[in-house]
C-alpha cells in the first residue's frame, strides 16, 4: 500500500512537470514561428541595416509572416545582404513589393517593413530564393540631425 | 619544507578523492545496468528525493516570481516600459534563477538528506551487510538515488519556473494593473524555446547530476561517526552550492555569453 501511494505522487510530480513544460511551450516561448520547415527564402540588400538583428521580424501591416535568417556583408559591393525566412502560409507576394526597415516606437526594436506592391498581370510571385530589388534603409538619427543642420545652416 | 609535503599530501588526497568518486560513479551508473529491477527503486526515491520537495520548490518560486515583479514594475514604470516586464521576468527565471535557485533549494533539502541516509547506512553497516548477502550496494543504494535526482531536479526546476512566472503574472497583473495581454504577448515574442528553455533545461541536468554525485559520494565516502556523517552533511551542501554557482557562470558565458 505504501508503494502504491509513492507511485500515485510520482505520478501526479510527472503530470505537474508536464504541465508547466506545456505552460512554458504554449503560453511563454513562442514554438509557433521556431519550427523552420514551412518556410521560403527572400533576399533584400540595403545601405544601411541599423540595429536590425538575427530574429527580427518581417512585418506586413504589422502582422508577422517571418523572420531575419541572416545578416553578412556583401563582399563585392559592401552592402548589408539580409536572408528573411518567410512563413509559406504568405507564398502570395509580387515581385513589386518593397521591404523598408522601421522601428516600433520611440526605442523599440528594429523590423523588416514588408510593402506588398500591385497585382498586374506579367507580374510574379515572390518565390525561394529571390532578391527584392525595393528598399528603404534603416534611419539612423544622427545622419538625421546632421542633415538638419546642414539645411538649417543654409536657410 | 613542511608547507610543500603539507601541499603535496593535500593534493594527493584530493585527487584519490576524486579518483573514488569516479569509480563510484562508474559502478553505480556504467557498470551493467538492470533497468527492470531498477524501475521500482528510482521511483520511491523520486518520490523522496523530488515529491517531497515540490512544496518548498513551490512556493520559494511564487515568490520570487512576485518579487521580481514588484521590483522590476517600479523601475520600469519609470521609463513607460511596463510591458516588458513579462520577458523580465520569464528570461530571468528561465535563464538563471530556476536552475540556479532550484540546484540550491534541492542541495539544502534533498542533497544533504540523501547524504546523512547513506553515511548512516554506512555507520549502521548497512552497506556492508548488503555486501555479506552478495548484493553490490553501489547498484542497489548508490544508483536509484543518483537516477532519481538527476531525473527530478530539472523537473523541479521547470515547476520552479512555470510557478514564478505565474507569481510574476499574479503581482503584476492582477495587483499593480499590467496589461494582461501585453505581459504574455511580449513574453512570447521574447522567449526563444531552443535558446532559452532548452538551454535552462540543460543547465539544470548538470547541476543535478553533479549535486547528487557530490551528495551520494559524501555519503558513501563519509567517516562513520556522528562527527564523520556530520561533517559530510555539511560538505555536501558547501562543495554543491560552490559547485552549482561556478559552474553557473561556465554554462551561461557557454551559452548566452557570445551573441
Amino acid at each position: 500500500m505504501k508503494s502504491r501511494k509513492s507511485e500515485l505522487l510520482v505520478g501526479v510530480f510527472v503530470a505537474l512537470t508536464i504541465a508547466a513544460g506545456l505552460m512554458l511551450a504554449l503560453n511563454v516561448a513562442n514554438q509557433s514561428m521556431s519550427n523552420s520547415e514551412n518556410t521560403y527564402i527572400l533576399y533584400a540588400k540595403f545601405d544601411n541595416i541599423g540595429g536590425l538583428k538575427v530574429r527580427s521580424a518581417v512585418k506586413v501591416g504589422g502582422v508577422t509572416v517571418g523572420r531575419v535568417d541572416n545578416i553578412t556583408l556583401n563582399n563585392s559591393d559592401f552592402t548589408p545582404l539580409v536572408t528573411m525566412s518567410i512563413s509559406s502560409e504568405f507564398n502570395q507576394f509580387p515581385e513589386t513589393s518593397s521591404v523598408s526597415i522601421l522601428t516600433s516606437g520611440l526605442l523599440g526594436e528594429q523590423y523588416i517593413g514588408f510593402q506588398p506592391g500591385f497585382v498586374i498581370d506579367g507580374i510574379e510571385n515572390l518565390a525561394e530564393g529571390d532578391y527584392i530589388e525595393d528598399t528603404k534603409s534603416a534611419l539612423v538619427l544622427e545622419d538625421l540631425i546632421g542633415q538638419f543642420l546642414f539645411s538649417s545652416n543654409d536657410g | 619544507m613542511n608547507w610543500f609535503t603539507n601541499l603535496g599530501a593535500s593534493t594527493i588526497n584530493r585527487l584519490e578523492m576524486f579518483g573514488r568518486a569516479t569509480y563510484m560513479l562508474f559502478g553505480a551508473i556504467i557498470a551493467k545496468p538492470q533497468p527492470l529491477k531498477m524501475i521500482p527503486l528510482v521511483i520511491k526515491q523520486i518520490h523522496i528525493v523530488g515529491v517531497q520537495s515540490l512544496l518548498i520548490v513551490v512556493i520559494s518560486g511564487l515568490f520570487i516570481g512576485m518579487v521580481m515583479a514588484l521590483q522590476g514594475y517600479t523601475i520600469l514604470v519609470d521609463y513607460g516600459a511596463e510591458g516588458s516586464l513579462g520577458p523580465m521576468v520569464a528570461l530571468s527565471l528561465l535563464r538563471e534563477l530556476g536552475p540556479v535557485v532550484t540546484a540550491l533549494l534541492f542541495a539544502g533539502r534533498a542533497g544533504s538528506a540523501l547524504t546523512a541516509e547513506i553515511g548512516l547506512m554506512k555507520a549502521t553497516e548497512q552497506l556492508s551487510s548488503l555486501e555479506m548477502m552478495a548484493v553490490d550496494p553501489l547498484r542497489r543504494v548508490i544508483a536509484p538515488r543518483l537516477w532519481a535526482g538527476i531525473i527530478s531536479m530539472p523537473m523541479l526546476a521547470l515547476i520552479f519556473s512555470a510557478v514564478g512566472i505565474l507569481g510574476g503574472h499574479l503581482v503584476g497583473v492582477d495587483w499593480l494593473g499590467v496589461d494582461s495581454g501585453s505581459y504574455w504577448s511580449i513574453m512570447q515574442s521574447t522567449v526563444d524555446w531552443n535558446k532559452d528553455v532548452v538551454n535552462g533545461i540543460i543547465k539544470t541536468i548538470v547541476f543535478a547530476f553533479v549535486i547528487t554525485w557530490i551528495a551520494t559520494f559524501k555519503g558513501y565516502d563519509s567517516i562513520p561517526t556522528s562527527e564523520g556523517i556530520s561533517k559530510a552533511t555539511t560538505e555536501t551542501v558547501v562543495f554543491s552550492s560552490l559547485a552549482v554557482l561556478g559552474l553557473d557562470f561556465i554554462l551561461t558565458a557557454l551559452m548566452f555569453g557570445i551573441e
